[in-house]
């Protein structure tokens, strides 16, 4: 696959992964309006996924669902971080905080790429990525100086995420060849911004920022958590139960 | 009956789930319109039921602006006082713009 290809991929296996996470909420929420915004969100992630991976899939002639559904667990290539459980709200709230900040940033430089398709891509969803953050915000502000039952979760539910936020901005060859042909973006060039921003936002919450070692990484690589083998599990189970059908 | 720890909310017990508010929403289709109420929902602050009215009701790009308001602070009519709120119209014709015709281009009337 070529670098522009790879590249999109492992940002519409971020966005998809995501996405399947966040949709398993629904109808679990704590209430009926935050049910809706979880799900909302969770449809635009899977947009920008589909977005994504029709595009990657452009390069070798395969379609959106076949990246999606009939891939093996080797070959996703998204970060370890998306695929985590979503335990308590307050960890999925930590999760959403640090990743909606970490694809504001990307998507933000991203809309300038010299790729057309991913510069659409980004602009459109650097718009929905803001108001994702904005949410993860909200309640940041509301679990962390809260009472002493949510402050406590919201504190630990950091902990948890907090070593998995390295390998959002690790470096390697391919980011660094097409962050050089000006088509992506290479993010550890804007962790900086990234790490000021969940600083603000943690204080302002009263709560701390973890100073936690970053764990193994390798989700690039297609190396992933024990967690993933399940969400596949449930993700592609009926596409491939059903080979046959192809239309949904 | 445990002493509660100083400091610390305590936590709804079964059977007194606490409800959040309940907030009555309000959308401006275009600009020109007034807002119409649209529906209600439940959020623990104004600042979030604006957000969730956003999700709830605006998700297709039905408005150009929101407002919640608390429930609590709206004094509506009572059923009971229909009659002498709204029956005494029926009966003043004068009341009613009915004795001119309406311009083919008046629109929002």
């Amino acid at each position: 696959m070529s670098a522009v290809a790879t590249y999109t991929l492992r940002l519409g296996d971020d966005a998809l992964v995501a996405a399947q996470r966040l949709a398993g909420w629904i109808s679990r929420a704590p209430e009926l309006e935050e049910d809706l915004a979880l799900a909302n969100i969770a449809l635009d992630l899977l947009g920008q996924a589909r977005s994504l991976l029709t595009y990657a899939g452009s390069f070798d002639g395969r379609s959106e669902d076949d990246l999606a559904y009939l891939r093996d667990e080797r070959e996703f290539c998204n970060v370890q971080f998306v695929e985590l459980p979503n335990g308590d709200f307050g960890m999925t709230i930590a999760r959403m905080l640090f990743f909606s900040a970490y694809q504001y940033l990307l998507y933000d430089r991203l809309s300038g790429s010299a790729d057309p398709t991913l510069a659409a891509v980004a602009a459109r969803a650097v718009k929905e990525v803001a108001y994702h953050r904005d949410h993860a915000v909200q309640w940041t502000l509301r679990l962390g100086d809260g009472t002493d039952e949510s402050h406590v979760r919201m504190q630990a539910a950091l902990e948890a995420c907090w070593p998995y936020t390295a390998e959002l901005f690790e470096s390697d060859a391919l980011t660094r060849e097409v962050a050089a042909a000006g088509v992506g973006v290479d993010p550890g060039t804007f962790s900086p911004q990234w790490a000021s921003f969940v600083d603000g936002i943690l204080k302002e919450a009263t709560l701390t920022v973890p100073v936690l070692p970053a764990r193994v990484t390798g989700g690039r690589r297609g190396i992933h958590t024990e967690h993933m083998g399940y969400l596949l599990a449930e993700m592609q189970y009926l596409r491939r139960s059903y080979p046959e059908d192809t239309e949904w | 009956m445990s002493t509660p720890d100083p400091g610390r909310v305590a936590r709804p017990g079964p059977g007194e789930r606490r409800d959040w508010p309940l907030w009555e929403v309000f959308v401006r289709a275009r600009r020109g319109l007034s807002h119409v109420h649209v529906g209600s929902l439940h959020a623990p602050d104004a600042t979030l039921a604006l957000r969730n009215a956003r999700d709830v009701y605006t998700r297709r790009q039905e408005g150009v602006s929101v407002w919640v308001v608390p429930a609590s602070a709206i004094t509506a009519s009572s059923p009971d006082e229909k009659d002498p709120f709204f029956a005494p119209a029926g009966d003043k014709a004068y009341r009613h713009p009915t004795f001119y015709d309406v311009p083919d281009g008046v629109r929002q009337l």
